[in-house]
Formats: structure tokens, sequence, C-alpha cells
């Protein structure tokens, strides 16, 4: 593996911490190891070294060492991990040493990543699915990710890759030698179907839930006229004073979000301006109508008006809120009864919120699609549409290029420099 | 007899013809050395040209003012457009020539050029002063006379150590009958450059006269009056029929009782043969299971009766040639007059080779035609005028005409050798332009004369039709900018949908079901057929091309990133062995090139543009 430059960066927390990891990745890691530790420990086993300035011989440190010779590294690369005492200055003390190797240099961000990339350690789904995992706040986002960086995905995308390349065969031979008198096939049928086939699969993939709404939560969204208790449901929901709360109907005049994790699921709670037609206070108005775009973004919409006189929701559920005092609205059995002052039903709530929006997450076994892998399989998917549409050979070759191109930079194949600075600019440095 | 020149050209086959060709036509003073001046322009092997792929080749070497087109319509007995029935795109002229007519049409159109000097003989070395080894100063014949020149291009053939091979048979040659090169390949092996060997192979040739052919499926000539070569209005040769045959279970178990004595079989030939042009005991091998394979019974010439069976090239014992022979329909009595054979050469790994076919770490050493791994006489022909335009412009410090692989298959080519280098003798294939819908065989002209013109390669005769042509495009052009309505479409009795609006009548042109003819019926001008449909054509196509445009927009950006042929890959890190291998072999010109190496990932050009853009700033930073 013919790298010029050895890397190495803290890979672990801000220091002080108890320990510190130190990785160099590269060619001369081995060779610095040797410098600093005096010996190379056997590979793949901890060992105890005592850590030495190369100019001066004085000790640095006693780090446990671990030695992975590449290729089957992270990396790729031949790799060293130092686990340092995390002190700031002793860490500061090994990096110095370590850069004073020639071609040795810290790593940019997402360096090892971008390594493990290059020598085809993983593709790029994979490296966002360790970007997520990393990222990872609740259990779902962690599933999730573990499913991407797992490959998961990559493989399924591999095998409609093998699919299209076959398509594009029978397409080519039709339009190379079908005319020599040597290509005896049915291939138009086998080519039709084929592209209905893949694009099936892809439609069906496509239904995957959003990998966003894992990662920012999904919007629960609170709403009412003026003075229904809205406010208080959502401090009591998120554990603290979040929202202002007064009698004085119209305090919350603009939204309020506020994320929480609940049973493992990320959740982004929105209170909103009540609803009311009478309203002269301009600011007021502009909230109201913000209230109504929230409603509509809603993923779980939390009705606390009169029964039945919510918005056309697919998922509301109705809240009979103030439970406690009179003036509550009498809502039927089915609604969720709440007082948000005494905290009773607050918890019942909470998991019912929770269950509801397990449902609309990527189950557990399943991935989650981003934003940049929709694009590319809404390319490849409307490419095999314009496949079966079209009686020409020609442009039936060219639009299965296309999906070619599609899957390619899906999966790193093919693609432009800035999307990759963009996937790589999410890591920190030292991974 | 004059012994300097500016250019001097190795081989008289559709390499060397056109190299000498184009150069002589751009002003230069050249020699054309070949070892037997009446086999100059000969077909060494099945009397067609063109076809899928390669009839877009000949249409571009034309759009160059290349010799083999019309060569081409001088001799063709047969014209059939192949994949007729598909996309304009993928249509592919192809014609039966009379090998005499062929070759005397060469020998004229390249007696014609002033400064083009034929010479017979052997071209036994390269010839270099002391003081400079890798600056090629011209040719050692093989009468010790020394040619002088600035730069040499080798267009040999198969005759680079050539062997023949024929059942248990040896034969030391280029072709059944004439010399091997074994002076200059030895000299070659002995310079270092990546040499290899490769086979091909021919199939017998029948005497017509024994065939009975009353038996047989005929195959006309095409009824239209297309020609190969724009400069041909009309076809002028006699038109003669094709016939077909096919092997069968008979066939088929001669060839299996010979294979042990076939030198493929035998592992005598180590050379690799072409995966698209098999030998029939190569298909036996491998798709035994098939019941026959179409042989078609093309004939060499109007007053030969010699046929060439199309479809069983073979090295098998001529006995067993015999008897396979006879086995078809139609062959029972039939005799054969010369028999079939393999050839193995030796070929230069082409990604030696920069994009004008110059050798790198050579200074005026260029290498054209099968000598680059390739097989053909479309593909040598092409890479003949390339090698003799990348001279010329070296010599006259111009540039090279710009072709890439959007414009030209001629591109695709040259890009595809000097890059991936070969496994098996590289043959055209529609399939390998990526931006095929655009390089019509209908349209080589618009796309590559004018660059033609400007490098000076295009004779006075056919710059003047092509000016005219351009006026009369331009005209139908703006004619088919004019917009009409679809309601007026319905009255003209054209089905197109009520609510489609009003449009050019370009733009009317991507439905399938409006035809240009339709369009223009009420017009009192008339326009030229080709031009009509090549515009129709144009039409047809232009959503796909925009969707291109951005991809193509893309590449040449990473055109523009410069990478030294110096460049030291194993420094770059992040790349892996095989990839620095690679890069190291081909050693592409830009980063676009480097992109379309097999096995480049994207984050090993991201690694590789950084390594490019520090060198840079090291040579600004140095001077
Ligand atoms: C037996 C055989 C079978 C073939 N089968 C096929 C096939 O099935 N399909 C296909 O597409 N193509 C086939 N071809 C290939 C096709 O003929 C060639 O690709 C094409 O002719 C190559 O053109 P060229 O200009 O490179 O070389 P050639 O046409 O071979 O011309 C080489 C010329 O160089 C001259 N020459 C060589 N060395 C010297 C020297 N030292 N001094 C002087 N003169 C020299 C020769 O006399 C000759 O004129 C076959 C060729 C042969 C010989």
């Amino acid at each position: 593996m013919p790298s010029a430059d050895t890397i190495f960066a803290l890979s672990s927390g801000a220091p002080p911490a108890a320990i510190a990891i130190m990785r160099i990745s590269g060619p001369s890691a081995f060779d610095i190891l040797q410098d600093l530790a005096g010996r190379t420990p056997s590979p793949r086993r901890a060992s105890v070294c005592t850590l030495r300035s190369p100019v001066t011989q004085e000790m640095l440190d006693q780090a446990l060492v671990l030695v992975f010779p590449g290729p089957d590294t992270a990396t790729g690369e031949d790799l060293v991990e130092l686990h340092l005492h995390g002190g700031r200055a002793v860490v500061r003390a090994v990096e110095n040493a370590i850069a004073s190797f020639p071609g040795a240099r810290r790593a940019e961000a997402g360096e090892f990543t971008r390594r493990a990339f290059t020598n085809g350690r993983m593709d790029l789904n994979e490296a966002e699915g360790l970007a997520d995992l990393l990222a990872a706040e609740t259990e779902w986002q962690r599933r999730a990710a573990t499913k991407m960086f797992g490959g998961a995905f990559s493989a399924a995308i591999e095998a409609y890759r093998q699919d299209v390349l076959r398509l594009s065969a029978l397409t080519e031979a039709e339009l190379d030698f079908s005319d020599e008198g040597d290509v005896e096939s049915q291939n138009n049928i086998l080519i039709t179907d084929g592209c209905a086939e893949l694009q099936q699969k892809i439609v069906q993939l496509l239904a995957s839930p959003p990998a966003e709404k894992l990662k920012d939560g999904l919007r629960i969204v609170l709403a009412g006229p003026p003075n229904s208790g809205k406010s208080t449901l959502l401090n009591a929901l998120v554990g603290r004073e979040a929202a202002i709360v007064s009698d004085i109907a119209g305090t919350t005049r603009d939204m309020i979000e506020v994320p929480v994790s609940v049973e493992g699921v990320a959740l982004l709670f929105t209170d909103t301006a009540g609803l009311r037609d009478d309203s002269a206070d301009v600011i007021e108005r502009i909230g109201i109508d913000r209230s109504h775009a929230a409603m509509q973004q809603a993923d779980i919409l939390l009705w606390l008006g009169p029964e039945g006189e919510g918005p056309i929701h697919p998922n509301l559920i109705e809240i009979s809120a103030k439970n406690d005092l009179k003036e509550s609205l009498s809502k039927s059995a089915d609604a969720i009864f709440v007082s948000a002052q005494t905290g009773a039903g607050v918890s019942e709530l909470l998991h019912i919120v929770a269950a509801r929006a397990k449902t609309l997450l990527p189950p557990p076994d399943q991935f989650a699609i981003n934003a940049r892998q929709r694009v590319f399989l809404d390319d490849a998917a409307t490419a095999l549409v314009a496949c079966g549409e079209s009686e020409d050979w020609l442009i039936i070759a060219e639009n299965l290029r296309q999906v070619r191109l599609a899957l390619d930079a899906l999966t790193g194949r093919a693609h432009t420099e800035d999307l990759l600075d963009t996937v790589f600019g999410k890591f920190c440095v030292g991974k | 007899m004059t012994t300097d020149f500016d250019i001097i050209v190795v081989g008289g086959g559709h390499a060397g013809t056109e190299a000498a060709a184009v150069a002589a036509r751009i002003g230069l003073r050249v020699a054309l050395v070949s070892f037997d001046k009446n086999m100059i322009g000969a077909m060494s092997c099945n009397p067609a040209i063109g076809g899928l792929g390669k009839g877009h080749l000949v249409r571009e070497v034309d759009a160059f003012d290349g010799l083999i087109g019309r060569a081409s319509d001088d001799a063709a007995v047969h014209y059939r457009m192949l994949n007729a029935s598909k996309g304009a795109a993928v249509q592919g002229p192809r014609i039966q020539a009379d090998r005499k007519l062929f070759k005397a049409s060469i020998q004229t159109q390249l007696g014609s050029l002033a400064n083009l000097h034929i010479i017979e003989g052997e071209a036994a070395a390269l010839h270099f002063l002391p003081n400079a080894p890798t600056r090629v100063a011209g040719l050692v014949l093989g009468d010790d006379i020394i040619l002088t020149s600035v730069a040499v291009v080798l267009a040999t053939g198969t005759f680079l150590g050539g062997k023949l091979f024929r059942g248990e048979e040896r034969l030391v040659g280029g072709r059944v009958g004439e010399a091997s090169a074994m002076l200059l390949s030895q000299q070659l092996r002995g310079a270092d450059l990546p040499i290899a060997r490769l086979k091909t192979g021919t199939p017998p040739r029948l005497d017509g006269r024994t065939i009975d052919w009353s038996q047989l499926e005929f195959q006309p000539s095409d009824d239209d009056d297309w020609t190969m070569s724009s400069m041909r209005s009309r076809r002028s040769v006699p038109q003669l029929f094709c016939a077909m045959s096919r092997t069968n279970a008979e066939t088929h178990d001669i060839i299996r009782s010979g294979l042990h004595r076939s030198p493929l079989f035998a592992g005598d030939i180590e050379g690799r043969g072409p995966r698209y042009c098999p030998s029939i005991e190569d298909k036996i091998f491998r798709f035994g299971d098939r019941e026959g394979h179409q042989v078609f019974l093309e004939p060499e010439g109007l007053d030969s009766h010699l046929i060439y069976p199309n479809g069983i090239s073979t090295s098998l014992p001529t006995d067993i040639q015999a008897a396979m022979v006879r086995s078809m329909t139609g062959l029972a009595q039939c005799d054969i007059v010369v028999p079939g054979y393999a050839v193995e050469y030796d070929y230069i790994d082409p990604r030696c080779l920069d994009s004008s076919l110059a050798v790198r770490g050579f200074e005026g050493l260029y290498c054209a035609g099968q000598i680059n791994g390739t097989t053909g006489y479309e593909e040598a022909a092409a890479q003949g005028l390339v090698a003799g335009m990348g001279a010329a412009s070296k010599i006259l410090a111009q540039p090279m005409p710009p072709i890439d692989r959007t414009n030209s298959y001629i591109a695709v080519m040259i890009d595809d050798l000097t890059l991936q280098g070969v496994t098996e003798p590289y043959r055209m294939l529609t399939a390998r332009a990526e931006y095929r819908l655009r390089l019509r065989s209908d349209n080589a002209g618009s796309r590559l004369t004018p660059m033609a013109i400007s490098a000076g390669a295009v004779a006075g005769e056919r710059a003047v039709a092509f000016q005219e042509r351009l006026l009369q495009q331009s005209a139908l052009q703006s004619r088919l900018r004019e917009t009409v309505s679809a309601d007026a479409l319905i009255k003209q009795g054209i089905a197109v949908k009520q609510d489609a609006g009003k449009m050019s009548l370009f733009d009317w042109l991507r439905f399938p079901q409006v035809s240009i003819a339709q369009l223009l019926a009420l017009d009192s001008e008339s326009w030229p057929l080709d031009l009509l449909m090549e515009l129709e054509q144009d039409g047809r196509y232009a959503p796909y091309l925009a969707r291109q445009d951005a991809e193509i927009n893309d590449m040449a950006a990473n055109e523009q990133i410069q990478l030294s042929p110096l460049m030291d890959y194993s420094a770059i890190s992040g790349l892996s062995h095989e990839m620095v291998e690679r890069l190291a072999a081909s050693r592409p010109e830009n980063l676009a090139a480097a992109s379309r190496i097999r096995g480049i990932t994207p984050a090993a050009l991201a690694a590789i543009l950084v390594h490019a853009k520090r060198a840079k700033i090291a040579v600004v930073e140095a001077a």
C-alpha cells in the first residue's frame, strides 16, 4: 500500500481524560512506533511499552500499544494505536514526538475514513453510515446507522448494479452483434421484464422512511385554540420550562421546538401559537399562520381543541388536557386524558407518542435512506421507467447507462469532488 | 533517389497508407516504405470494409479526407447497412470489396500526392545518431541504404515477428506468401519496448465454380444508393450477391476430430485471439451446444472466382479444412484454393503511446495499426490517420486536431488503447462509445471535417464541397427553427397530440412519428436527402444529448487538469499498488483520462488531483 504520508491524530475525546487514544496510520507507522517504543509488539495484542522521545530519550509516557498490520485494518494501511494517559501535556508531548518524523503529519478531518474508502475498506454508503453511527444519540439512530455502516445497503445496491450490467450487456449484444448472424435471442422480452423488475425493487427501497427523520426527530406538534393548555403540556412532556405559561390567551406567538429522546426515539416537540380567527395582533396572526404550516408538516399531531374539530391528519391524537379542572373539554374515551398540573397521564401519553412514532420510522431491521441516496435512486428508477417506454434499443441502452451512472454515484464509484468533501466533511479529526 | 524526408512510414497496409497520405496532404515530404510495391493497399483477410462501429471509423477517416472511404466505393460489389432496423446512431454501413479494385484505388490515390514517395524494400532498423539514442533520425533499409527523417511511423501490421500456423505446419511470414519483419522485431525487442504476442486467423478461400449456388439463400446488395465516402455520389461498380450457408452437426464432428492437431489447442500459439471474431474451432469448443453457425459466402471480386467464407476462420490441418467445408450445404463438391491459417505476431503494448500514437520515451517514433494490438482494416486506417497527423503536427508545431470521446469513434479507440491497453485484438464496437447517440456514421463530416480543414488535412476538392454543404446545412437549420402548432400538423395528417402546443420544427422531430419529410412537405425548396436525414436524426435524440451535456462539461473541466508524463504515482498516498501500476503504464495526459482507467476510484482521483496541484505549486515556487 504505497502512501507517502503517515497520518496521526488523537482519536478519543478532548483531554484531560483517563486515557487518550492516538492513532497512527500509513507506511511509516511501525517505524515510528519502533523509534518511540524501542520495539514493535506482536500484532493485535495489547502490550505495555515505554514511549521515549527519539531525540532526548526522555520518557514520554507508559502506554498500552496495539499494532495492526495492513491491509486488513480499518484504514487498509499499517495502523498503530497508542493508549496514553489522558493528560493534556502527555498528549501534546507524544504528538510532537510523532510529528518530528519525516513524512508524518496530523490527519485532516475525516482522513482515516477517507483512507479506508480509498483502500476499498468501505464504500460511500458505509462511510456515511459510520458518520451517522458516531453521531447517533438514540438507540434507533444507532441501529439504522449500523445497518448502513455494516454494508447491507451497499450489498443491495451492488446487486442492482449487477442486474443493470446484465441488462446492458443484453442490449449491447442486440446493438453490436445481432446483425452479424450469430446472436439468436428473445432479448427484448428479457430486457423489458428485467427493467420492470429492477424498477420495482428500487421503488420499494425508495419507500423506506427518510433517514433525516431518524436524525432530526419526528415532528410532534401540539395544536389547539388559545389557552387550551398546549404550553403547559409541552413543559410537562419535555420535563422542563421550555415554554412560557400564562393565562393570557395568545402568549405563545411563535413556535417553540424542543428535541427529546423518548424510548430510544428522537422526537421534536413543537408548541404552536393558539388558533383563533379573531386576533387583531399582527404578530399573533403571523404566529397562527405558522401554526397552520407546522400542523401540515407534523408527523404526529396532538390536538387539544374540541374533539373532531382538528385538522385532517393521518396521525392525530385527541388530547383532553387540563383534566384536573372543571373547564376541561369533555372528550370521548378514545382521547388521552392528561393533567399537566398533576402530571397524571403524561407518561402514558409519552408512551403512546413513542409507540406511534416507531410505526413511522424505519423498523430496526431496515435501512433509512438519506436525501443524497434518494436523489440517485430516484434517477435510477426514472431511467428504468424510460427503458420500458421505448422501443428504440439505443434509447434503452442510453437509459441503462444513466442507471449505471446513478448507482455508481450512490456507492461512490464515480462522482464529483464536492460530493466527497460533503461526505467527509462530516467527520471530526481522528476518525 | 531522394533519401531525406520529414516523415517515413513503414508499411503499405491500411494504417501505413493513411498515415503517409494525410502527412502528404498536410504538405510534408513523406516516404512510404513497404516490402512489395504491388501489395500496397492489399486486404489481408476478408474482402469487406465497414460494419458496426467499423463503418463509423470509415466515415470518420473519410471526413478527414482519408483514402479508405473512396477506395471502398471504388471497389464495392455489395452494399449493406447493418442494423438498418435500429436507431441511426448504431447503423453500420458495410461493403464487400473487389480486392483488385480496392488496391488499385489506394495506389491511384497515393499516386496523386506529389510529395509522397513510395520506396520498395525492407525496413530493417530504425536509424539513430550516436549522440541521441532516443531521437529517431531515419530508417535503415534491408540493403543498408539509410533514409533520414524527423519522424518514423511504424505500421507493420502482422509482420513483426510474424509466424503462420496451419495444423502441424509452421511458416515465417506476416501473410501467406509474404516475408516477416524479423530484423525490425529484434531491434524493437532490444529497445526495451513492451512487446507481447497476439494471434488472428483467416478462413480458407473457396473456388466459387465448385459451389452449388442453387442450394443457397442469397443476400442481395441494398437497394438504396448511399455510399461510403461523401466524395462519391453514386455506386460505380456492378453489384454481386452474397450467399449464406451454415455449419451443422457433421461439420462440428469433423472439427472436433481435428482439435488435437490444431496449433491453438496443442498450445503452440501463445498469443490471444479476438473474442469477437473467434476461429471456428474456438466456437465449437466454447459453444458446442449450438446447432450451427452461419457462414456468409462473399465474392472476392468481379473477375475472381475466389469466395471468402466469413465465419470459419481456422488453423486446422488442410485435410480437416477440406472435409469441414464439404460437410456444409451447397459446398459438397467445393474445392479449397488457399487453406486458412493463423498468424501470431508481435504487438506493442499501446499504453506506451500518447494520444497522437507517439511512443513515450522516444522522439519522433509513432506506431499505428495492428502493431498496436488492434484487428481490422478500419481500426488500422483510423490509427494511421492519427499517427500521420500526430507526426505532422509535431513537426509543424501545430496542435493536434481536437478529437475526443465526445466527437469521434477514432478518439474512443485511441483513448481505449492508450489508457487500458489490450488483452486480445481490439475491435471497434458501438458499445465502446458512451456518447454514441451523437456519433453517427451519417454526421461524421459535420463532426470532423471542420477540424480536418483547420489542420490542413483536406484537399481542395472536399473543402469546396464541404463549404457548400455547410451553407445548405445552416439554411436548413434556420428553416427548422421556425415554429408550428400541433393543430397545423394534425391538419397536415401528422399524428401528434392536440395539446402538444407550438414548437420549432426541430423540436417536433423528437417524436418518432414525425418525419422531416412530412414537416417540409409543403416547402417549394428541395434539400439534399442526406442532409435531411442527418438533421432529422439530430432532432430525434436532441433531448438525450442535452442531458449528456452536463456529464460532458464535467469531463471537459477535468481535461483541463494536466498530469505530467513524469508523475511519480508511487509517491501519492492512498493509491493501491494495482492503481499505481496501471497509471504508470498508461500515463494519462489529464485527470479526465485518469478517471477512465479501469479500477481508478474517485477517491484515488482526488488524491491524484491534490498531488498534481501540489506539484504545480512546487514548480511555480521553484521558478
Ligand atoms: C491472416 C490474417 C487474418 C486476419 N483476420 C482478420 C479478421 O478476422 N478480422 C479482422 O477484422 N481483421 C483481420 N485481419 C486483420 C486485418 O487484415 C488487419 O488488421 C489490417 O490489415 C491491419 O492493417 P495494418 O495497416 O496495420 O497492417 P497490414 O495491412 O498488415 O499492412 C502491413 C504492411 O507493412 C508492410 N511491412 C511490414 N513490415 C515491413 C518491413 N519491415 N519493411 C517493409 N514493409 C513492411 C507489409 O508489407 C504490409 O504492406 C487479419 C489479418 C491477417 C494477416
